[in-house]
């Protein structure tokens, strides 16, 4: 979706401020949002490219005056609303009023560590490749209103692939639970000077992973 | 973005809210807190840059280690033990002085989490993911790092589940440094490509 997530080559949000590598958190209740996030993964309402479309789909206003951390939260929110385990009434005077529907699924803390451990892969069996690296590919003008991983600026761009990752889950599709669909995954590469203009950087490239549905030959 | 400090008003009323969600949350037998523990556990003292670091060092001292990594670095990290959400499809990718490598999720903040940890805040923030695609060596200046006009930039926008972790040059005058001498010199931010390693300390 054409959402306020969507901001490679944007203008005008100000300098990168460094920080210490100690530093992971700058609120407690931020840690509590990565781990009720996690935790309430668990539950098997959503899916990766779900919880992605959730986040991407919060107001623009909203999305960019919040930390990621708000973000998580807000979406997670959104998510279990929609799931129909919370509700709005609950939220605003902080306890349940229903029991949880899969309080069955609720992920202990003894499974933490293999969970974690485990991850998830997206690679799944799938059909052959019908792109070869070193071919020259186009990419779609592909701007579904739903979730896609084909950035704005990298739309309707001439590269070379690069690399070929097998098949793996299709975020368009898994996104809205309408199935993985896996589709080969392969890495293109662009010239900045394609992406962004004649005053772009000669000396840049920039690659981004695009699953089979997003390319053309060139 | 919230790029000054928050100021209380805002973190009382954050707090306020997250703890209605995990009340609501752990009332419903919904989220255990002892799992929301162990997560911040895991992520405050066991998974972070070190891990990475590690894989830095043993890639700058161990060809045959570094030519793995080359061929197959999710294989490669998970045989020193790092793998796990977020780092199931590794990719390592090799600073030289003709080409300087780094890394951004402009969609969102994808991340190697088994080697890096969370990422740091910046990293998520619409000011690095809108910029590092188009203007890196004005990002890097930021970071403290000025590139010779000679070395090609590199970026990689993790749009799908590939993770990149990135291996800087190994420093000059660490000869006959051991993995864990090397492995101290090498900060978080040069495994994202927006650093480079600390130098040795001279004696």
């Amino acid at each position: 979706m054409n959402g306020p997530q969507d901001i490679g080559g944007r203008h005008g949000f100000g300098p990168v401020h460094p920080e210490d590598e100690r530093i992971l958190f700058h609120a407690e209740w931020e840690k509590r949002v990565l781990g009720i996030t996690l935790a309430s993964a668990a539950l098997g309402y959503w899916n990766i490219d779900a919880s992605r479309h959730a986040r991407e789909s919060l107001a623009p206003a909203i999305y960019y005056n919040a930390s990621y951390y708000e973000i998580w939260l807000r979406s997670l929110e959104n998510l279990l609303e929609e799931a129909g385990e919370i509700s709005r009434d609950e939220l605003s005077t902080g306890h349940a009023q229903t029991p949880g529907q899969r309080a069955d699924r609720r992920m202990p803390a003894a499974s933490v560590a293999d969970i974690l451990a485990k991850g998830g892969p997206a690679e799944r069996p799938g059909p052959a490749p019908v792109f070869a690296i070193g071919d020259r590919v186009r990419t779609r003008n592909h701007q579904p209103a739903g979730h896609t991983r084909l950035p704005g600026y990298a739309r309707g761009q001439c590269g070379t692939i690069t690399a070929s990752h097998g098949c793996h889950v299709f975020p368009d599709s898994n996104a809205h639970f309408a199935g993985e669909h896996p589709c080969p995954l392969y890495t293109i590469r662009f010239d900045a000077v394609d992406l962004f203009g004649a005053d772009a950087d000669p000396t840049l490239t920039v690659t981004i992973e695009a699953w089979e549905p997003y390319l053309e030959h060139a | 973005m919230h790029d000054a400090p928050h100021h209380d008003n805002e973190l009382d009323e954050m707090t306020a809210r997250v703890r209605a969600l995990e009340t609501i949350l752990v009332e419903k037998g919904l989220v255990d807190p002892a799992a929301v523990d162990a997560i911040i556990e895991t992520y405050e003292h066991k998974v972070g840059p070190r891990n990475g670091a590690a894989v830095v060092a043993r890639a700058w001292s161990d060809p045959d280690f570094a030519q793995w990594l080359r061929q197959d670095a999710t294989e490669a990290i998970a045989s020193m033990g790092f793998v796990g959400r977020q780092g199931e499809h590794m990719k390592a990718v090799f600073n030289t002085p003709d080409q300087h490598n780094m890394v951004v999720c402009t969609l969102c903040s994808c991340y190697p989490w088994p080697v890096l940890g969370l990422p740091p805040t910046w990293y998520k923030t619409p000011a690095y993911r809108s910029r590092a695609v188009r203007e890196p060596r004005a990002v890097l200046a930021e970071f403290g790092v000025d590139l010779p006009q000679t070395t090609r930039i590199h970026v990689w926008d993790s749009t799908a589940e590939i993770r990149y972790l990135v291996i800087p040059e190994r420093p000059q005058g660490t000869d006959g440094m051991d993995a864990d001498a090397l492995a101290a010199l090498v900060t978080r931010d040069s495994m994202i490509g927006c650093g480079q390693p600390s130098r040795p300390e001279t004696p």
